[in-house]
């Protein structure tokens, strides 16, 4: 199976269109990053407006590469699953469009692999996407704007974190992520068996995923205790969890800690399980389609 | 000599339509096997269930002895073949292609190897191409190397003389023959193009609407003596009834607007054509054909047409 | 008649004089108290104290900072986190308490009062300088120990500041070993479409009030006195 990951890794890296994701992250975060170097103060502000009155605010210390990271995050990953939907919805339907799935599928190995390699091959791309977003967006932003604690505005509490205990968090915030874009790709993966034209599923994910977001992110009560908790696009946000660190008693923050580390792993249960639904269900309808293409 | 492909009541049903119905056939070592019918006849669907693309609604398929269904990857490690136009990756070089499907296959081969099947398909000074710039022939003859690549005992070509030239045809043609010939292979090989099925095949099966109509050998099939032939008169309706009344009634296979279809003895034409001549019957052309063409035609939709008309 | 309106009008002042004996007393016994308070705090011309700050802000979490707290005769005051940030409460230039004394003031004598078990005279401090953002001073003063342990400023612009003081290892200097300061703040809130948190389906915090107060704890653990302080260091 190892061989036909590697076949697979290959057919995909060759393919020019494979790189526009990799462009389209590079020019978002560095319009990202220009515009917080020229004009980093503005943005600052707003998010220190109700501070500034009973607090002097040290921007030029706030404004670190640390910070620049999140707010690069913050953005990328609501657009990143789309750019994942691209390359996973064509893992079929290219195929079948390309008129190669045939020639696969009469190879003398089962479907079941042929499934799981080429879903193996998208989790590693998305990994590979993140690998790359982490090196332009946390560590080309630390070369840029320096490092110094993070401060983080959340909607009713500003969080503080140590230089120090910054990077762990930002790993398991990747690590965190790749699970939510794998959920993504798996998603894309299912449709693509559907169809002989890779459109049709990367449009029905992208739409798939913008609307239940909306569903994710409104307060109406009905959705809020019914379907919301289990919506996989609920949980997708839960790598910011990881810089929320608990208080003591008296409301400072202790260092190292994680504010709800079993909501954050209860998350990942839903977006796991969701990533084996999708995939056992796309590997048993495969199993017993007909391919016409 | 052993049977290779055994295929036992094989029948597809696609809702409502039923694409295979009920077919038996086999295949034995070595034979070059023709599978012949119109569009839409069912040849591909009965090719797709032979390599797992397609499951049967019913109906057992043995190859190489073993059940299809429960040793599937043992069987098609000894298979290759080409489906309709065979369509590899365009972005990819024709090396890099056949390299990627033979290893695939299951074999670890050389860039020897890789070469030598691309030289033995006219492809060697293009080895290094992207398969986007090829032309359907090279398309063609790249699919049918990566069919070939692994060695397979057994070749299934599904039209492969599809979309080429003249020259194009003449050399899948003669790379059909090297392979059963010299190498040994056991051939499947479905075409429309029955002319040049004629040439090749040594047994062979024509379908219709998914069902069998006739199996056997070229040359049972393919004898002179049933000549077709084609009448074209002035007046159609008055060389009908010349005809109805004649001794030469059984013969007529069917009527196509103003053009008739005979199948006799070729030695048999001029006495036909004077006795037409003699009742006063205006021959604008008679021709006689001696195809597979005509044959299967007649087959097929002939029983149908005489009906009518002698109704 | 008349001899009874006599007698009450002595009784009167003799009851007045001695009412206002004792104010007029502890009039110039506070002013003299603050003397000797400033005499105290004036020992020290700059200092450099290293300490620990916690801060106790509702809508505030961050750890706890290893600060160090500069300060210069005679108002100049800066907190430092040398290692990374903090927020330094506006108004943290009154924990010097040598800012609250400057400048020309009018004194007032509050009483007595008791402070984390002491007791302390309570003395107000009216500015005399019109402009200024200080509008009134508490102080309660350790009358024995010459300390001040508490002082409650209202300012013009930034509300009203508390300060205590805990006194230990440098009371020689009346520098203290415990601030606690507290103070107004404004209500936090940023909306959801910015923030885009997660939400862990936990119970909501209780949102900020305006006007709830916020402390920070500066836990001094040593002080340079007296060593020289640089400029630079207060930009």
């Amino acid at each position: 199976m190892w061989k036909l990951l590697q076949i697979e890794l290959f057919k995909i890296f060759r393919r020019p269109r494979t790189y526009i994701p990799f462009a389209a992250i590079a020019a978002m975060v560095l319009i990202i990053q220009l515009g917080l170097k020229f004009d980093g103060r503005s943005y600052l502000e707003l998010m220190m407006s109700s501070l500034s009155d009973s607090f002097y605010i040290p921007y030029n210390m706030i404004m670190n590469g640390y910070l620049v990271a999140f707010v690069i995050l913050n953005t990328l990953l609501i657009q990143v699953p789309l750019l994942v939907a691209l390359v996973a919805g064509d893992t079929v339907a290219g195929e079948a469009n390309m008129g190669t799935l045939r020639l696969l599928v009469t190879r003398p190995f089962s479907r079941t692999q042929l499934m799981l390699v080429k879903f193996g091959a998208s989790v590693i791309y998305t990994i590979l996407l993140l690998v790359w977003m982490a090196i332009l967006a946390l560590f080309l932003s630390m070369l840029l704007f320096g490092t110094n604690d993070m401060l983080i505005a959340r909607n009713n509490v500003m969080e503080q974190i140590r230089a120090s205990d910054v990077l762990w968090r930002y790993i398991a915030a990747f690590g965190y992520a790749t699970v939510a874009l794998s959920t993504v790709a798996a998603l894309a993966f299912l449709l693509s068996i559907f169809a002989e034209n890779s459109i049709g599923p990367i449009v029905s994910t992208i739409s798939i995923v913008i609307v239940l977001t909306i569903l994710s992110e409104m307060r109406i009560p009905l959705y809020d205790n019914t379907i919301k908790p289990w919506l996989f696009t609920s949980h997708m946000l839960a790598w910011k969890g990881f810089f929320y660190s608990r208080s003591n008693g008296e409301g400072a923050a202790i260092p190292g800690t994680v504010e709800n580390l079993p909501a954050i792993l209860r998350s990942l249960g839903v977006l796991l399980a969701y990533i084996v639904a999708f995939v056992t269900a796309a590997i048993w309808i495969f199993k017993k389609k007909d391919i016409l293409s | 000599m052993s049977t290779i492909i055994q295929v036992k009541e094989l029948s597809k049903r696609f809702r409502e339509l039923q694409a295979v119905d009920s077919l038996s056939f086999s295949v034995q070592e070595a034979d070059i096997y023709g599978f012949l019918g119109q569009n839409g006849a069912g040849k591909s669907t009965t090719i797709r269930m032979l390599l797992t693309l397609i499951a049967p609604t019913s109906g057992e398929i043995e190859i190489f002895g073993m059940n299809l269904r429960t040793h599937r990857r043992e069987i098609l490690r000894r298979v290759g073949a080409v489906i309709e136009k065979p369509d590899l990756y365009k972005y990819l070089t024709a090396y890099e292609n056949l390299s990627l499907f033979a290893r695939m296959s299951g074999i670890s081969p050389t860039s020897r190897l890789l070469m030598d099947q691309l030289e033995q398909v006219g492809l060697a000074e293009r080895a290094h191409s992207k398969v986007k710039t090829f032309s359907q022939g090279m398309k063609q003859r790249l699919g049918i190397a990566v069919a070939l690549v692994h060695n397979p005992d057994l070749v299934i070509l599904d039209e492969p003389t599809n979309g080429l030239d003249p020259q194009g045809i003449a050399d899948i043609r003669n790379l059909i023959l090297h392979l059963s010939r010299h190498l040994k292979k056991t051939l499947l090989v479905s075409s429309h193009l029955l002319s040049e099925m004629e040439l090749i095949a040594g047994r062979m099966l024509i379908i219709d609407k998914g069902k069998k109509i006739v199996e056997g050998g070229a040359a049972e099939l393919f004898d002179p003596a049933q000549t077709i032939v084609e009448l074209d008169t002035t007046d159609p309706s008055f060389t009908a009834e010349k005809i109805g009344y004649s001794i030469w009634q059984p013969f007529l296979q069917e009527r196509q607007g103003g053009k008739f279809i005979l199948k006799m003895d070729k030695s048999r034409i001029p006495a036909f054509t004077q006795d037409l001549v003699t009742q006063g019957v205006q021959v604008l052309a008679i021709r006689p054909r001696h195809s597979l063409e005509d044959y299967f035609l007649s087959l097929t939709t002939a029983n149908q047409h005489v009906e009518a008309f002698t109704n | 008649m008349k001899n009874l309106l006599q007698y009450l009008y002595t009784a009167y002042l003799l009851l007045g004089s001695v009412l206002l004996l004792p104010t007029g007393v502890h009039a110039q016994d506070a002013a003299a108290l603050l003397q000797k308070v400033r005499a105290r705090l004036d020992q020290v011309n700059d200092y450099q104290a290293s300490g620990l700050m916690k801060t106790n802000v509702s809508f505030l979490k961050v750890p706890e900072a290893q600060v160090t707290v500069y300060f210069s005769k005679p108002d100049k005051l800066k907190i430092k986190n040398e290692k990374g940030i903090s927020l330094v409460p506006k108004g943290a230039v009154t924990i010097s308490l040598n800012n609250l004394l400057k400048g020309g003031y009018t004194t007032l004598d509050a009483g007595m009062d008791t402070t984390a078990g002491h007791k302390v005279r309570v003395i107000k401090l009216l500015p005399q300088d019109e402009n200024a953002d200080l509008v009134l001073s508490t102080l309660y003063i350790d009358e024995t120990r010459l300390l001040i342990l508490k002082a409650r400023t209202t300012t013009r612009e930034n509300g009203t500041y508390e300060v205590e003081m805990s006194y230990g290892k440098y009371i020689a200097y009346a520098l203290p070993d415990r601030v606690i300061f507290t103070f107004n703040t404004k209500n936090y809130k940023l909306p959801k479409g910015i923030t885009f948190d997660y939400d862990d389906g936990s119970a909501k915090k209780q949102e900020t009030s305006a006007g709830a107060k916020g402390k920070v704890e500066l836990s001094y653990s040593s002080y340079i006195i007296n060593k020289g302080v640089p400029d630079g260091v207060f930009q």
